[in-house]
């Protein structure tokens, strides 16, 4: 699949903000972080504005945004309807909660804990569905597992505790049960993705024979019938050199995972500073656009097969 | 009803009649027009509703070209359908047709996505989702003669490996035909269930090639001054 850097921005930073969010009303209603109002606050927002950064870039791949609205009205049957749904849902309940805390002078209970709670459940119910969003596709073979909805929500949430950590670094908190949490996030990617890498390596699905229904023999491509590109090419024919997407791999696993967990214990060991975990910020960032970029890269479209590819 | 096409891979030629006469109808059919790019230019590119493709299938000499036209399956198990988030794609009740609503669609791509058979195409001029209508704007168009109710792509097709008709029925061509030739469906094992049937290429005598005898002196000269008078 052509990787489009407006949906991989989309997915990375809106499940950034959806992580974040969500742990900073675990940590504030069961009390694992020290959290006070401007804490609350500035993490609330910056999961806000990553969050409606994302959703905004998303709509950048719209070949027709002024009927975007309509994409409300598919609940029932549409994992991308449903992903929209509750990404307007959650907005009213995190404000009221952000709203609550402010009020309530970061007391985050009663009314304030059940409205932050409900808002965690939507954004654990947005980021599953912009998982199933590609797990359901049956045409790709790469997406459609179990796995891929489990990335999508462990990377989530790694991801924004390791933000709520460097937020917490900066407020001159106590960030260590934070960093370990990340510590565990990080490491439980890393583990759902290696299990991914080594999934997607076995060969199932449909080939060139069964898309022909010549199953007897060999079938070769002799003629596309264009000359040119067509919009099937452009949109599914994308394919890396394998070299590159080995490097990037690595990429994954040494900027997204190894490096911001050895920063985060060496905060929790020896020097918990703001501007470590800003560094492991932009490492991990780096890293989880690499494998972003990858989760589209190496998927490939069952219509392949009708231009020669004899496997998926 | 179950409207579909049945194609006879026994007897396309691959000649791309179906796949022309379908954009020249549909162009100014119900689905607008189906734009091209660059027409002129080095890379001719554009919206096509059917495609044709042209496959080695077996080992010389056990081999065979087959040429595959594609369009839209009209799938009974139409994901397309499912996971569109405006309602724009929808698949109608009454005859099985997977229609796409120009006024609802938004260009997210998420339905030719969905489509194994790449049947959908979007045209970058209305950022609009397109793909075959199976003509909806002639089968039911009553002012035309009983014969003409075909979808364009039928009527064309100079080899008569194209039919049309409704696979509810069992005593319809379609029915007959996928009966008595063995009609198959594409990539069953996905599971949507596609309306549309291919032929296989009927099971003919190898033509024997070792008991060509070389070419006499005279025959040789004979091409060769053929090959070099001007006709």
């Amino acid at each position: 699949m052509h990787p489009a850097f407006s949906v991989i921005g989309f997915t990375v930073a809106s499940g950034a903000g959806y992580g974040l969010f969500i742990l900073l009303v675990l940590a504030e209603v069961y009390g694992f972080a020290d959290i006070d109002v401007p804490v609350a606050l500035s993490a609330g927002l910056l999961a806000l504005v990553l969050i409606s950064g994302g959703l905004l870039s998303s709509t950048l791949h719209l070949a027709n945004p002024k009927q975007a609205w309509r994409a409300f009205f598919r609940f029932k049957t549409s994992w991308l309807s449903r992903e929209g749904v509750f990404a307007l849902v959650f907005y009213p309940l995190a404000l009221l909660y952000l709203i609550g805390v402010y009020v309530n002078d970061a007391q985050a209970n009663g009314l304030v804990a059940f409205v932050g709670l409900s808002a965690v459940v939507i954004a654990l119910a947005t980021v599953f569905s912009t998982g199933m969003i590609y797990g359901c596709l049956k045409t790709i073979r790469q997406w459609n597992t179990a796995l891929t909805p489990t990335n999508y929500i462990v990377l989530a949430l790694a991801t924004g505790s390791v933000l709520l950590v460097l937020i917490l670094a900066f407020a001159g908190k106590d960030s260590k049960t934070m960093a370990g949490i990340a510590i565990a996030l990080l490491a439980l990617g890393a583990m759902t993705k290696a299990i991914y890498y080594f999934w997607i390596r076995t060969v199932i699905g449909p080939t060139i024979n069964t898309a022909t229904g010549f199953t007897q023999g060999k079938v070769r491509l002799l003629d596309t019938g264009h000359t040119a590109g067509t919009f099937l090419t452009r949109e599914f024919s994308y394919q890396a050199q394998h070299s590159l997407l080995t490097q990037l791999r690595i990429v994954v696993f040494a900027l997204g995972f190894v490096l911001p967990i050895a920063l985060l214990a060496f905060m929790i060991l020896a020097w918990s500073s703001g501007w470590v975990a800003l560094v492991g910020v932009f490492a991990m960032f780096a890293g989880i656009t690499a494998e972003r970029w990858l989760f589209f890269a190496e998927a490939r479209h069952v219509v392949n097969l009708y231009h020669g590819a004899q496997h998926t | 009803m179950k409207l579909g096409l049945v194609v006879d891979l026994d007897v396309c030629v691959g000649c791309h009649a179906c796949a022309v006469s379908c954009k020249q109808w549909n162009t100014s059919g119900m689905s607008g027009a189906l734009t091209d790019y660059n027409p002129y230019g080095e890379d001719p590119s554009g919206v096509w509703f059917n495609r044709v493709r042209s496959y080695e299938v077996g080992d010389y000499p056990q081999n065979k070209t087959i040429n595959f036209p594609m369009s839209c399956m009209h799938c009974e198990q139409a994901d397309c359908v499912d996971v569109c988030p405006t309602g724009a794609s929808y698949k109608r009740v009454e005859d099985g047709i997977v229609l796409i609503d120009q006024d609802k669609c938004m260009g997210c791509n998420y339905c030719s996505w969905a489509c194994p058979y790449g049947a959908r195409e979007l045209d970058r001029s209305t950022g609009t989702m397109k793909k075959c209508t199976l003509c909806l704007d002639r089968i039911y168009d009553e002012r035309l003669e009983e014969v003409d109710r075909q979808p364009s792509c039928v009527i064309t097709c100079p080899a008569h490996a194209r039919h049309f008709g409704d696979f509810d029925d069992p005593d319809s061509n379609v029915s007959q035909l996928v009966r008595e030739r063995g009609g198959y469906q594409l990539m069953p094992e996905l599971g949507y269930s596609p309306t549309n049937r291919y032929l296989p290429p009927r099971v003919t005598r190898l033509i024997p090639t070792e008991d060509v005898s070389k070419k006499s002196l005279i025959s040789s000269v004979k091409e060769w001054v053929n090959k070099m008078v001007e006709r």
